[in-house]
C-alpha cells in the first residue's frame, strides 16, 4: 500500500466519508474509489467498478466478480455513540461503548460534570447538545442517548436527533418523565418522530445499578445497530 | 478512548512517522466458519509487533512470519489457511474454516 493510499484512508474517516480500496492480489497494484470516481494505478472495467462503488453505501469488503482477483476494502464511518449529561451512568457507559468498538463522545455544558476526573480518557464537549450536534454531525452509523434527565439539555439534543438519520436514538427517565417529555417535543411539531426514542432506555435486563443500566443501553444499541428496529410485540 | 475500529490505519501512519517498514494483512476471503470477516486488518512492524486480527489467534504467527519476509522483499503474499492445510498441526483453523490472507508492504 502507497503512503498516499493510506494517508487518503485516514483523511476519510477523519471526516467520515466512506472510500473503498480495490487491490488486485496477483501483485499489490491498488487504485482508490470514493464518491467522485476512481485513482490509482489500477484500473477496473465499468462492471468492476459499478460494484465497487456499490460497496461505499453497503460498506461490505468482498472480491469483485471476474477473474482477476480484485479484493475491494470498504472503509466506512466507525459506529459513533453521542451522550447527552455527564452522568454517572455516563461513566460507566462511555468506556463500555468504547470497549465495543464505539467512538464516544460524551457532551455536558457543565464543567462539574464533563470533567477528566471524572471522565479519564474520554472525549468531552462543554457546548451545549444542539451546538456540539451541529458539529459533529448527525449520520446513520451514529447513535444518540440523552441520559442528563434535564430538560434544557436533552431536548434540544432530541430536536436535532428526530429528523436525522441515526441509527438509533435512546432516552432515560420514568414513564412520567417520558411523557412530560413527549408532550414538550408535540409542542415542538415533533409528534410524528416521536417513536424513534427508546424510553425506557436499554434492553429489559432488570439490573438498576449505573454499570448495569449501561450494559442495557449499550446491548440495545449493538441489537438495533445489527437487527434494526423491531416491531413492537404488543406485549 | 474513543477508538476507531480501523485505528489500524492510524497506527500504521504512526509507524510511517516514526520510520519503522510495516506490513498490512488482510482477511480477502473465507470458506466455513472463520472466525473474522473479509476486510479485517492485521498491522505488523519490522519487531513483529502487532495490531487488530485476521483470525481467533490460530494463524496470527504465520501470517506474522509472512509480514517480516514481506517487509524484507517489498513483495506482497496471497496466504492460505485451513485444515487441510500441510502445516494444519501448527497453524490450522480448528473451527473448520478456511481463510485466504493478503500481506502487503506498506511504502
Amino acid at each position: 500500500m502507497k503512503a498516499a493510499t493510506l494517508a487518503r484512508i485516514a483523511r476519510a474517516q477523519e471526516q467520515r466519508e466512506a472510500l473503498v480500496v480495490v487491490t488486485r492480489l496477483t501483485d499489490g497494484i491498488q487504485c482508490v474509489i470514493d464518491a467522485a470516481g476512481s485513482s490509482g494505478d489500477l484500473v477496473l472495467g465499468p462492471e468492476q467498478a459499478a460494484e465497487a462503488t456499490a460497496l461505499l453505501a453497503s460498506g461490505h469488503s468482498t472480491q469483485l466478480a471476474g477473474a482477476d482477483k480484485l479484493f475491494a476494502r470498504a472503509y466506512v464511518p466507525s459506529a459513533r455513540l453521542l451522550i447527552i449529561g455527564a452522568v454517572h451512568i455516563a461513566q460507566a457507559l462511555a468506556p463500555m461503548a468504547a470497549a465495543a468498538g464505539f467512538e464516544v463522545i460524551v457532551i455536558d455544558p457543565r464543567g462539574a460534570f464533563a470533567s477528566p476526573e471524572r471522565f479519564p480518557g474520554v472525549q468531552l464537549s462543554d457546548e451545549w447538545p444542539d451546538e456540539a450536534l451541529a458539529r459533529l454531525g448527525l449520520d446513520a452509523a451514529t447513535a444518540l442517548v440523552a441520559l442528563s434527565h434535564d430538560p434544557k439539555l436533552d431536548d434540544p439534543a432530541l430536536e436535532l436527533a428526530l429528523p436525522s438519520t441515526l441509527f438509533y436514538i435512546g432516552a432515560l427517565g420514568s414513564r412520567r418523565t417520558h411523557e412530560k417529555r413527549l408532550e414538550r417535543l408535540r409542542a415542538a411539531g415533533l409528534g410524528d418522530l416521536t417513536g424513534r426514542i427508546h424510553s425506557p432506555i436499554g434492553l429489559d435486563l432488570g439490573g438498576r445499578a449505573p454499570a448495569e443500566i449501561a450494559v442495557s443501553i449499550l446491548a440495545e444499541v449493538i441489537q438495533v445497530r445489527y437487527r434494526g428496529e423491531r416491531v413492537e410485540t404488543g406485549a | 478512548m474513543s477508538k476507531d475500529p480501523d485505528s489500524i490505519v492510524a497506527i500504521l501512519q504512526e509507524w510511517r512517522a516514526a520510520g519503522k517498514p510495516a506490513a498490512l494483512a488482510t482477511v480477502v476471503s473465507t470458506w466455513g466458519s472463520s472466525p473474522r470477516p473479509e476486510g479485517s486488518h492485521l498491522a505488523v512492524d519490522e519487531a513483529g509487533h502487532f495490531v487488530g486480527a485476521v483470525s481467533g489467534g490460530c494463524i496470527e504467527g504465520a501470517v506474522i512470519d509472512a509480514a517480516a519476509q514481506v517487509i524484507a522483499s517489498g513483495c506482497p503474499q496471497l496466504l492460505e489457511f485451513g485444515v487441510s492445510d500441510e502445516q494444519a498441526w501448527q497453524v490450522g483453523l480448528a473451527c473448520g474454516g478456511r481463510v485466504q490472507v493478503f500481506v502487503e508492504p506498506v511504502e
